[in-house]
């Protein structure tokens, strides 16, 4: 049988990062549903947060100012010492991806470029153009290749193996050979990334079906404030494609139908760069009440910044309006609207990116640390990759010599792998039945119709009751294509128990939460409500259900305030 | 609109060879190659493989050969094909591991050949490199490669000759070569001084027609054998002195 003392599941920013800073004299391996290069970390633009000062409106920054911004940006749902030892790393994070090679833009002087970000007190945002997430995914991978990392391309891993609070492996199946394989691990760390295709809009790549969270929930472990879920402000209209907070950043506009900057009317002093979840509501807003374009998006309009910035700083915005929208942003707005983007929740995880199993990690967007609380900042998303992946893999080595493993690892992941395989032969042998695509699409158009932006109790309990139904009919899903070598409805139909989970996960949440907090915004409880409801959520699959419970967020030097932008 | 994807159907498992099926499709309004062989994988052939990833031209996952065309299908808009006939082909010169996806290893291979990362001066460094924001600015045409493997499979020297590294991986070390931050000697990066490396460049630029970002490869090849002619003078006057 394959076995590794650390095995790492997901070959994006945090993976990699993980893979990296494993120690090296132990085996460590990075299994991939796609070749690494492939992993939406790769779509990641604006850039990365880190208060180095560069910038001359920033002299004064320091990163305990870049804390108070991310747990205010949180709407003060962040562990506040998970977020302060965030930003205490980020600077010489930053420092070591230059030494990589990451190929930051330059101020004159030849320092680090940085812009101004949203909800950021200072400018502080590194960034490369606006490919800031393919340069550093590119050179984390040029770097396992000096390192010689060992990778198991399109391998996707379909479920965790836990016995008695210990991890035990994972089982994986192979693309290219379409075999079922168990592999043993010591210590399995999850970097698995986010579910934005749970929704029917999402910036998010199309592999991005959160089955990594999904796995660990079945496997026990608890999820972390799953219900809170970035809807980011500006996704180009139609495809949904990200168009880089950057392009506030760099001075673009947001326009309504009658040419107003209607950001004024939300928040007066930060206009377009207030938190993301304050401008997508904003947004939808004017959206709503008649005040876009085709009911349906309003302008973002970069033409005053002029050709040479954008073509400077914003080229992969304009390659992005060319080939996907037909237009040139120098000299026309872009129509944009809000969408999908992140997680602030996931796999509950402490500050050593350990979970409530041993010898199982997560790190990165499928993880929930907690640091970005309610609501993630801007460029705090690739921070949290490189620093916390880098954690996990130290973390994980750290531990090894206490990880015993077990005698019966190799029995349970065998018995497993049967499973599956019986699972398989049940979804060929059917022909006829519900096409798992058709699932999805209902899936999808519960979540963003009832669990979106705007939220309410009775929107909510609809969805949990639509969701089960949509859960009844996956019974009868079946596999029409009669090979298993590279079958993506193999693994779309695998994936799709996590999604139902996920979807159940992120709607519970977020009815019981009787409040309005960051991304969470209730209509019927319009007011954040600290007395109540300052905690985290955590669910639990026990008893063939989802089990809520919640646990303090911790408050260091930072008292809850209400937040004003 | 209707169309008829023609479509390169090929398992080495069962198939003597590869063969072309049509599937006919009906789209809406700004539906691009990728969504569209997705569909069809959906409702009409579920064992239709392909890769795919961000579906905004940046992860390198989909490039293949549509009417005769190198490029990525996510990107390509069926309306801008002018054809209700769309032949979608995998990418040349690659093994066909099954429909659309063709084995990639000799590309990444190659790569792997260059050392392609940064040969720093410093392993840990607490303060960044001060480096020119006009040196950034020229090895970014490099660094947007997404290494799709489009360059590669439309090459006419790496089709004929596998020792070849290839458009893509030259690319790259010119990308490492040209960075100040870079300090990897000459005798490194001169093992490419061979017509497995830059000097196998034919100079046809069919790799610059195919590459779907604009990163024009040759470029790049060309401007490491002129770096190649002047290290060698260089030294030439060195042994002389």
């Amino acid at each position: 049988m394959i076995s590794h003392d650390i095995l790492v599941v997901g070959g994006g920013l945090a993976g990699l990062a993980a893979a990296l800073n494993s120690d090296p004299a132990l085996s460590v391996a990075v299994v991939s549903k796609v070749h690494p290069l492939r992993s939406h970390s790769v779509a990641a633009q604006g850039g990365i947060n880190a208060p180095l000062g560069n910038n001359p409106d920033a002299k004064d920054d320091t990163w305990e100012k870049h804390a108070f911004d991310t747990i205010k940006g949180s709407d003060y749902l962040a562990d506040q010492d998970s977020a302060e030892m965030m930003c205490r790393l980020a600077a010489p994070t930053i420092y070591q991806l230059d030494t990589l090679g990451v190929p930051f833009s330059r101020f004159p002087g030849g320092v680090i470029a940085q812009r101004p970000f949203g909800g950021a007190g200072f400018p502080r945002t590194c960034y490369a153009a606006d490919r800031t997430g393919l340069v550093i995914l590119h050179t984390l991978y040029e770097h396992s290749i000096r390192k010689n990392v060992q990778f198991y391309n399109e391998w996707f891993v379909t479920k965790l193996v836990v016995d008695d609070g210990k991890c035990l492996g994972v089982v994986v199946y192979d693309l290219a050979s379409g075999e079922i394989i168990p592999v043993k691990a010591r210590a399995v760390i999850f970097a698995t990334g986010g579910y934005g295709r749970v929704y029917l809009k999402t910036t998010n790549a199309f592999i991005n079906h959160g089955s990594g969270i999904g796995i660990a929930y079945r496997a026990g472990v608890p999820l972390q404030d799953l219900e809170f879920v970035q809807f980011h402000p500006t996704s180009l209209f139609g495809k949904n494609i990200l168009i880089t907070e950057g392009a506030r950043g760099e001075g673009g506009y947001l326009v309504n139908n009658q040419g107003k900057r209607f950001m004024e009317d939300y928040a007066p002093v930060a206009l377009e760069l207030a938190p993301r979840d304050i401008v997508a509501r904003a947004i939808q807003t004017e959206v709503d009440e008649g005040r876009g374009y085709e009911k349906e998006y309003v302008h973002l309009d970069l033409r005053h910044i002029g050709a040479e910035k954008i073509k400077k700083r914003l080229p992969g915005i304009r390659e992005i309006c060319h080939n996907f929208a037909s237009l040139d942003p120098i000299d026309t707005p872009i129509p944009i609207q809000p969408a999908q983007h992140y997680s602030m929740g996931g796999i509950d995880v402490d500050e050593s990116c350990a979970s409530t199993v041993e010898g199982f990690f997560a790190a990165g967007e499928c993880a929930c640390v907690s640091v970005h609380g309610a609501n993630r900042l801007g460029g705090n998303s690739l921070l949290d990759t490189v620093v916390f992946g880098k954690v996990a893999g130290e973390e994980a080595s750290r531990r090894m010599k206490n990880l015993s493993g077990s005698k019966k690892a190799e029995k349970l992941l065998q018995d497993e792998v049967v499973k599956l395989k019986s699972r398989i032969t049940a979804w060929q042998s059917r022909d006829s039945g519900i096409k798992v695509h058709r699932l999805l699409d209902r899936l999808k158009n519960i979540m963003s119709d009832r669990v979106g932006i705007f939220r309410n109790k009775k929107e909510l309990a609809a969805a949990l009751q639509e969701i089960a139904m949509v859960r009844d009919d996956y019974k009868e899903a079946y596999i029409s294509g009669d090979c298993l070598r590279y079958s993506q409805e193999l693994v779309n139909i695998i994936e799709f128990a996590s999604m139902l989970d996920l979807a159940e996960v992120i709607t519970l949440g977020g009815f019981n939460r009787e409040e309005t907090r960051g991304s969470h915004f209730r209509t019927d409880f319009p007011k954040r409500n600290d007395k109540d409801w300052l905690k985290h959520t955590m669910v639990k699959y026990e008893g063939g259900k989802p089990c809520i419970s919640y646990a303090d967020v911790k408050i260091d030097k930072y008292e809850p305030k209400e937040r004003k932008y | 609109m209707e169309y008829i994807f023609r479509i390169l159907r090929f398992d080495p498992k069962k198939d003597e060879s590869p063969y072309f099926q049509d599937f006919s499709y009906e789209s809406v309004e700004k539906t691009s190659v990728l969504e569209a062989l997705m569909d069809i994988r959906n409702d009409q052939d579920g064992a239709l493989s392909l890769r795919y990833s961000c579906r905004e031209a940046i992860c390198g996952s989909c490039a293949m050969v549509i009417n005769g065309n190198f490029d990525l299908a996510c990107r390509t808009n069926l309306d801008s094909l002018k054809s209700s006939l769309v032949v979608v082909e995998p990418l040349p010169n690659l093994d066909i591991q099954k429909d659309l996806v063709v084995d990639m290893d000799p590309f990444w291979e190659a790569l792997q050949k260059i050392e392609p990362y940064l040969h720093g001066e410093k392993i840990e460094s607490t303060e960044g490199h001060l480096v020119d924001d006009h040196d950034m600015d020229r090895i970014f045409q490099f660094v947007n490669c997404i290494m799709c493997g489009s360059c590669y499979a439309a090459c006419p020297v790496a089709s004929r000759d596998e020792r070849y590294l290839g458009p893509a991986a030259l690319a790259k070390l010119f990308r490492f070569v040209r960075d100040p931050r870079d300090i990897r000697p000459f005798a490194n990066w001169s093992r490419v001084n061979t017509e497995a490396g830059v000097w196998g460049c034919d100079t046809i630029f069919a790799c610059n027609e195919a590459c779907p970002k604009d990163v024009r490869p040759a470029d790049g090849i060309e401007a490491l054998r002129r770096k190649m002619v002047v290290e060698k003078i260089k030294s030439l006057f060195r042994l002389g002195r």
